[in-house]
């Protein structure tokens, strides 16, 4: 049984052919309509996420299977103190897969490791959020038409922002990557990633403060949004909440092939102008997220790519 | 050098760093050995000038010395049988350590669930680095307490 913690669980092998099968599931949706009838997924998200769970949610119902769980901790039986891991030992008797959204870091793995069933990381604190990643990969690939040789530019939150580790995690096992980070000095990326992953892999990067500056450069923009509860500090985010906006004067200083991603919800850091622009992909990736999970719970529960 | 009795069977941790033996006493929960344990301190040492030495009359298996690696692999480790020196153990960091470090992420659901085992996993050899399990923050601590 395998389980779904972060990108890297997934060789590239394994990754292409999710990606394909959920190409294909784009496609052809009515052939994969009744794959997982009589599956339930059960969406365990003890904190707040309107889009995640829903994506999840109607990945299922696409595939035919049915949902049950809870969205948010005070609704569930960890208000009474229970364990994640006593609740995963419960819920591996009313379901077949489950999704779980924790705030602390490492909770899906603890879950991961008491389950009776596949168990997906739908996001743990500032640590990892592999869908997000799959469903980046899957919009990059597919409207980019490759994965490699790309000049990707990471903007805003690069400190807390677990999609945007997770993304250079998963991106540095293609050839020809390079980053540029773009972020207030206070929200730079991680020591661990700069140093065990970006210098480690050898890949080129570079880290700006402006966003004008990078933008000429890139074939992809993915912007960030400065997430309030990262902060233990109100004044912290105030300050930083809105440190970039990108708008239609900005965009113009982009190639005209450039693609601005955005793991969603957006507040400021993107104008409402900017979603006109046939550039902006930030929608269509999520339509993509919902394909990609439909692709992956098909593959962990033995009814897709083979992964075991 | 003051004299302690000789061992019939057990282990000798011997180049202890002065002042350290205390700390390794807890972290190899030698206080939970039903056994005899002798505590050299501040001994004279040519080497060292000082150092600690501590002396365990026990069945070699009963201690997880793995963890002396992680805590300083300085310490020569001696096994005894039948009175003799039958091996000098060579100490290599351990690929993972439970319960003797501390995750100190806020973030980190060992913060939260209490219960959980403190898991380190060593992620990097060369560099010496070890990352929480669950977490993968970076230990930070002074291994060499």
């Amino acid at each position: 049984m395998r389980h779904l913690m972060s990108p890297m669980d997934l060789s590239v092998e394994e990754l292409a052919k999710v990606l394909d099968l959920a190409n294909d599931i784009e496609k052809n949706p009515e052939k994969y309509a009744h794959k997982c009838e009589g599956k339930i997924l059960a969406t365990l998200f003890y904190e707040p996420s309107t889009r995640t769970r829903l994506s999840f949610e109607s990945a299922m119902l696409r595939l035919g299977g049915k949902v049950l769980g809870f969205s948010s901790a005070d609704s569930s039986s960890a208000a009474k103190g229970e364990s994640v891991a006593d609740t995963i030992r419960v819920v591996s008797c009313y379901a077949d897969i489950c999704a779980m959204r924790h705030p602390k870091e490492g909770a899906p793995l603890v879950a991961s490791m008491a389950s009776q069933i596949p168990v997906i990381n739908a996001g743990d604190g500032g640590h990892q959020h592999p869908t997000q990643t799959l469903t980046d990969l899957l919009t990059i690939r597919s409207m980019k038409g490759r994965l490699d040789n790309i000049t990707i530019g990471l903007c805003g939150d690069l400190k807390f922002g677990r999609t945007v580790h997770s993304l250079i995690e998963a991106l540095v096992r293609y050839e020809g990557v390079k980053f540029v980070l773009i972020s207030p000095e206070e929200l730079r990326i991680p020591d661990y990633i700069r140093d065990d992953v970006l210098r480690a892999s050898g890949h080129e990067f570079t880290e700006v403060e402006r966003l004008e500056e990078a933008l000429p450069q890139l074939d992809l923009l993915y912007m960030t949004r400065v997430q309030k509860e990262r902060f233990f500090n109100e004044e912290d985010y105030v300050r930083m909440k809105d440190f970039y906006i990108l708008d239609k004067s900005k965009m113009e200083l982009a190639r005209p092939d450039m693609l601005v991603l955005h793991p969603l919800p957006r507040v400021n850091e993107i104008a409402v102008e900017v979603d006109k622009d046939p550039r902006a992909a930030y929608f269509k990736q999520a339509q993509y997220g919902v394909y990609v999970r439909m692709a992956l719970m098909l593959s962990l529960l033995g009814l897709g790519v083979d992964l075991c | 050098m003051l004299e302690v009795g000789r061992l019939n069977e057990g282990v000798v941790l011997d180049h202890i760093k002065a002042g350290k033996s205390m700390t390794i006493y807890r972290d190899l929960k030698l206080d939970k050995l039903d056994c005899c344990v002798a505590i050299i301190k501040n001994a004279r040492s040519q080497k060292m000038g000082r150092k600690d030495i501590i002396k365990v009359e026990c069945p070699i298996d009963t201690l997880d010395l793995d963890i002396l690696g992680f805590i300083d692999h300085n310490i020569t480790v001696n096994i005894i049988k039948d009175g003799d020196i039958v091996e000098k153990k060579e100490l290599q960091l351990p690929k993972e350590i439970h319960n003797v470090i501390k995750c100190k992420n806020p973030r980190c659901i060992t913060s939260a669930e209490e219960q959980l085992e403190h898991i380190f996993i060593l992620a990097d050899p060369k560099k010496e680095v070890y990352r929480c399990k669950y977490c993968e923050e970076k230990y930070r601590g002074h291994r060499n307490k």
